[in-house]
């Protein structure tokens, strides 16, 4: 009868255990979606209010006036997205067409993967101070030159990994069909294989242009930053996040606003291309082709 | 197999194809007029070189990758070389000890003195936080989505958690300078300060809501989605016959998830917190924002501190010598082995759980 | 038209595993040529040997000659050129899902560099009525991708798509093992029409329809081929004990 009892007890504790496991694993969720929703809150509303016309087509006025935009720096980022894509996107799809296409099953190419994913996690702001030393020191002064050439490596093995996963799922017959009719294989991989997966190796690269949009810290002594009017490669460049920084840290009302107003123009774009990226590989690789 | 049961009836009942005439055994002795098209084709070379040369260029965009590193590692080894002889190793663990008020002088770019003692510890303490914060909360929800939640919600939260991943340091830093900072300033440091005061870990001298405990939150929020959505990639990738097996004990499923699924996924979980470590170490515009950025050790987690990262995107645009900047790429260099060490640990680890069958963790 | 087609020793690989050992044949030219046997037993890779596709695995390994009309394929030739020459369909239909039924047919000619609209048009719809598929599709032949037609369509329009390079030879692995039967009788029929101008070999799992399409059968087991001879005589008086064992269906 006691032995009854025990394993009563034992089992309520077990129920019991259960029950406050299910619920710590919710409240950590709630914990987790909370901050991502105060966040949303607060740039909605405080960067919706800062926004008006002016963000968009005035360049940053001196301290002390108010009014004043952000449109050299969306500009500027525009311009170094640009620049970044150049040397981000063919460098890192050739890569991920090695991968997917040449290097299957290598060791050589698993060396390339391990090492684009390790990439992936160097601080952004490391990768500025080698192209501190690479571009800025050897010209002379900061550039937009720079700051494009920062973010385009760091783009690389995003665009390279990415590319690599849609590659592979191209099905094996369509390549076969492709070589099958004597078609020369760089024209099948670049005809068939890369076109089938053009869907996914975009949106990859949009990925990758996102995550490159929003970074600061490589642009601080890259780009550096500027408050007029510049699209010259030569000149150091304004750019969004750049701008956001100077502005969230500075002491003036006016400039904060302005940073919350650039913050949700930023992040609006972001999670357009975030959701478009979703919405595409949800949808699968194949089923975009017409 | 189709072909196994055909009775031979059917076969006898087909009308079989004449047999091919005299010609068979030999080849046809007549020439092929060739059409156009053939002829063109014919004509076409073998496009061997493009081949080649296609392959080449391949092969060199994905060396891009190693010749990266290799550049990284190159400059930051040239342009630190300076510090490194004049500080050598005492670099990383010596400071200099001011003579008149006989305190110890970390960081001091007008007289000279360059040690990463402050920054090391800055690093360290608020990853330390971070973690400490993040790893429960992502484990958490990582078992959430696998193993408890409706499907319908699935989709969203795991959405959500993408988002918060794409959210740019500069706009966490910008939310936690005018929400996170004033919170903690008003709310949670008084707090702590009443309660865990005694330890020393909490003083009450630093009124700004800056320091260890800001950057340590808006860290943790950061790391939170790359440590969950790996956890969660090594949890799918336990068997299912690992859950079933634990099921079929009678037991509840709590006790399923501890001894069927994480139990079995915990090296991966180990990488995916190694990881999210390894982001935490580099990460940098929102810590600068709110770390509060003085040079110097601090007991108290609430007092004003730098990392590493922090104080190469506040001082390297505007480095006053060559010994200043060649100390601060030498923390760059640190951060870069640093970071590659850690990640490339916690990718094997990772590897390790979703590559291979299910490891042999039991 | 058509040339014949002489094996000569051939062996081969993939890794360790000997999957072809030893095949002397002689594909006579502008006839339809079965090729029977158990599945594993090697009849894919004789025909991957003839276009040198086994070569897109980069385990496989290749001894012997084949020699397609006065050309010894392996010897004097690079891949490029002989799959030219050597038409393929395979088992499962692969029009290239993002190109339109035009550009399927026309795929084989464009990506080697021919533009000449005017001829490339009148090919496409040569090559689609060759394959019995043009009264279906002539309406949306741009419009259409060629994923969205049915599995029988499909794969004419591979069939098609192999005919528009105006092959010598035209290799069928299985072509129509996942294909309904109304589909496989199209194929078959097909193939009737062909094979006056094509050499065809076709690979097939259903030894009605090797009776009923070809001339000439061989049976492989095991990475041999047992026997090679008329259709006639491999199913009514094979002189192969294994042979008629698998004819008759006791084993497989």
């Amino acid at each position: 009868m006691q032995l009854k009892n025990e394993h009563k007890l034992q089992n309520r504790i077990r129920a019991l255990t259960d029950g406050a496991a299910t619920g710590l694993a919710v409240l950590s969720t709630i914990l987790v979606v909370a901050p991502l929703v105060a966040i949303f809150i607060y740039l909605i509303y405080k960067g919706a209010s800062s926004l008006n016309l002016d963000f968009f087509t005035q360049i940053p006025k001196p301290v002390g006036e108010s009014g004043g935009g952000m449109a050299n720096a969306i500009v500027g980022s525009g311009v170094l997205l640009g620049l970044a894509s150049l040397i981000g996107v063919p460098l890192g799809i050739g890569g991920g067409i090695y991968l997917a296409e040449f290097g299957r099953g290598t060791k050589l190419a698993n060396a390339v993967r391990f090492t684009a994913d390790v990439l992936n996690g160097v601080p952004s702001i490391v990768m500025g101070m080698a192209v501190l030393a690479m571009v800025v020191h050897p010209e002379g002064h900061f550039s937009a030159l720079s700051g494009g050439v920062a973010l385009g490596i760091m783009m690389i093995p995003t665009v390279c990994r990415t590319s690599e996963e849609m590659l592979l799922m191209v099905p094996n017959a369509v390549r076969e069909a492709a070589l099958a009719l004597g078609v020369p294989n760089w024209r099948s991989v670049l005809a068939i294989t890369v076109r089938t997966a053009s869907p996914g190796i975009i949106t990859g690269c949009m990925l990758a242009f996102a995550r490159v949009a929003g970074e600061t810290a490589p642009l601080i002594f890259t780009a550096f930053g500027n408050s007029n009017w510049s699209t010259s490669l030569n000149e150091p460049i304004a750019a969004l996040p750049l701008q956001i920084y100077v502005y969230a840290i500075s002491p003036y009302d006016d400039w904060h606003r302005l940073a919350w107003a650039g913050a949700l123009v930023l992040i609006v774009l972001i999670v357009l291309a975030v959701s478009l990226v979703r919405y595409v590989t949800s949808r699968g690789v194949l089923k975009g082709a017409s | 197999m189709v072909n196994a049961k055909v009775p031979e009836i059917h076969i006898s009942q087909v009308q079989f194809q004449p047999e091919p005439q005299a010609a068979d055994g030999q080849l046809p002795a007549v020439a092929v007029e060739a059409s156009p098209i053939r002829r063109f084709l014919l004509s076409r070379g073998n496009s061997a070189i493009a081949d080649r040369g296609f392959h080449v260029l391949m092969v060199l965009c994905a060396f891009s990758i190693f010749g990266i590193v290799v550049l990284i590692a190159y400059e930051l080894m040239t342009l630190s070389k300076l510090a490194w002889g004049t500080f050598g190793l005492d670099f990383f663990y010596k400071a200099f000890v001011d003579t008149y008020s006989n305190q110890p002088l970390y960081w001091d770019p007008v007289n000279s003195h360059f040690s990463a003692l402050p920054f090391i510890y800055g690093t360290l303490v608020s990853s330390f936080l971070a973690l400490l914060l993040a790893v429960p909360l992502a484990i958490g929800v990582a078992v959430f989505l696998t193993e408890m939640c409706p499907r319908v919600l699935r989709g969203p939260l795991a959405f959500i958690t993408e988002l918060l991943a794409a959210i740019p340091s500069v706009i966490y830093g910008l939310w936690a300078v005018f929400v996170l900072v004033p919170l903690l300033r008003e709310h949670l440091n008084p707090w702590l300060i009443k309660l865990l005061g005694w330890t020393g870990f909490f003083s009450d001298d630093n009124p700004t809501g800056l320091g260890f405990v800001a950057a340590g939150v808006i860290l943790a929020i950061m790391i939170l989605p790359i440590i969950s959505s790996l956890t969660r990639e090594v949890m799918t990738a336990v068997p299912h016959s690992q859950r079933e097996a634990v099921l079929a004990l009678g037991a509840t499923r709590w006790e399923m998830i501890r001894m069927g699924v994480l139990r079995n996924a915990r090296i991966g979980i180990v990488g995916a917190i190694i990881l999210g470590l390894g982001r935490a170490l580099g990460e940098t515009m929102a810590v600068t924002m709110v770390i509060g950025n003085s040079p110097e050790i601090h007991r108290s987690l609430l007092a004003n501190g730098s990392t590493m990262a922090s104080v190469i995107a506040n001082e390297y645009a505007e480095a006053s010598s060559n010994l200043h900047l060649s100390a601060l790429t030498e923390l760059g260099l640190a951060l870069f082995i640093v970071t590659i060490v850690v990640n490339a640990f916690a990718r094997l680890l990772v590897w390790a759980v979703t590559r291979g069958a299910p490891s042999a963790t039991h | 038209m058509g040339v014949g087609i002489e094996v000569t020793t051939l062996n081969a690989w993939y890794g360790t595993n000997h999957t072809l050992q030893d095949i002397n044949l002689h594909i006579p030219a502008n006839h339809a040529t079965a090729l029977i046997g158990p599945s594993g037993c090697g009849k894919s890779t004789f025909v991957r040997c003839i276009n040198r596709m086994h070569e897109t695995n980069p385990i496989a390994r290749v001894t012997g000659s084949v020699r397609i009309g006065d050309l010894d394929i392996y010897a004097d030739a690079k891949p490029v050129e002989i799959r030219r020459r050597v038409g393929m369909v395979f088992q499962r239909p692969n029009p290239f899902p993002t190109m339109s039924i035009y550009d399927n047919v026309a795929a084989g000619l464009k990506l080697n560099g021919y533009n000449n609209r005017r001829e490339l048009d009148e090919i496409v719809e040569k090559s689609l009525k060759n394959s019995a598929l043009w009264d279906e599709v002539k309406d949306d032949l741009k419009k259409k991708s060629g994923a969205s037609l049915s599995g029988g369509q499909q794969q004419r329009l591979c069939i098609a798509r192999a005919l528009a390079v105006d092959p010598e030879v035209l290799l069928m692995d299985e072509p129509a093992s996942a294909l309904d039967p109304v589909s496989t009788s199209k194929i078959e029929d097909l193939i009737f029409q062909l094979k006056s101008q094509y050499t065809i070999v076709i690979v097939t799992h259903n030894m009605q329809q090797a009776a009923r399409v070809a001339e000439k059968t061989g049976f492989f087991l095991n990475g041999r081929m047992v026997e090679f001879d008329s259709t006639h005589k491999i199913f009514t008086n094979p002189s192969d004990k294994r042979t008629e064992d698998y004819i008759t269906g006791r084993f497989g």
